[in-house]
């Protein structure tokens, strides 16, 4: 929801995280449910996927803001012609 | 143990409340002060599920790195002050429906589970470190490995990102 209603680039990132963190939370929930250590394996690279996610976009956003001062995804529409 | 659904519940209200403050607050740094709380009731919430390693791991992973990564960006660019220009009322809509559809799809797929009996609060230590590194170690040690040259090839596609553009901006 957030990641569709909003146009700044920093804050849909957020709003990935949010999600990939309801990911999380519901593995977890599964490992207590069925007694199983490897689901929380499982959120333990979720969390190393996300980092490296962010650390990669972050650096796009910042290169973005260089190029054209705004992190307004709708300028990247230029990106068409 | 009324305590423990107290603090539940508690913790329940924190996270969606702040998510929503996510998603709805205009200034970009009150969205990230909102995510790191939501962060801490996230990890509140593993602690009560008994998974104390992932708690550990997220506040430190979370809300010490990447929500200061998020900060410092936020204040490289100068953004606090401006107002984004909204979408359109039409978009917004579309995500407000979309998100409602999904809940919907949610809670209709809940409702018709049984509760499968309570689920024993009995002191489960899988979550502890032993247990999920003899795991990690055993079954798992390809992906983390694998993790590993990803951790690598982000970083440095982070850093050649980065420095192109200083180049560019040298040559002008």
């Amino acid at each position: 929801m957030g990641v569709l209603m909003r146009r700044n680039a920093i804050i849909i990132f957020m709003c990935v995280e949010l999600m990939l963190n309801a990911v999380n939370l519901l593995m977890v929930a599964f490992s207590k449910m069925f007694n199983d250590p490897s689901s929380q394996i499982f959120v333990f690279f979720i969390m190393v996927v996300a980092a490296a996610e962010v650390a990669v976009g972050l650096a796009i956003i910042v290169m973005m803001y260089r190029k054209v001062h705004s992190v307004d995804i709708n300028i990247l529409n230029r990106l068409k012609h | 143990m009324d305590l423990f659904e107290a603090i539940f519940w508690f913790l329940t209200a924190m996270a969606i409340g702040s998510a929503l403050g996510v998603i709805l607050s205009r200034n970009p740094i009150n969205s990230v002060l909102f995510l790191i709380a939501t962060f801490f009731a996230i990890s509140g919430h593993y602690i009560l599920m008994n998974a104390q390693f992932l708690a550990i791991v997220n506040i430190i992973v979370y809300a010490g790195a990447i929500m200061v990564l998020f900060l410092f960006v936020i204040m490289l660019m100068n953004l606090n002050a401006d107002v984004e220009p909204q979408k359109s009322r039409l978009v917004q809509f579309a995500g407000i429906i979309s998100g409602g559809i999904l809940f919907l799809l949610i809670l209709a797929a809940l409702r018709d589970m049984k509760a499968a009996g309570v689920i024993e609060k009995t002191a489960t230590d899988i979550g502890l470190m032993k247990n999920l590194g003899k795991t990690l170690f055993q079954n798992y040690v390809f992906p983390f490995e694998i993790s590993s040259v990803l951790f690598l090839s982000a970083m440095i596609g982070a850093m050649v990102i980065g420095k192109k553009e200083t180049l560019v901006i040298d040559k002008n």
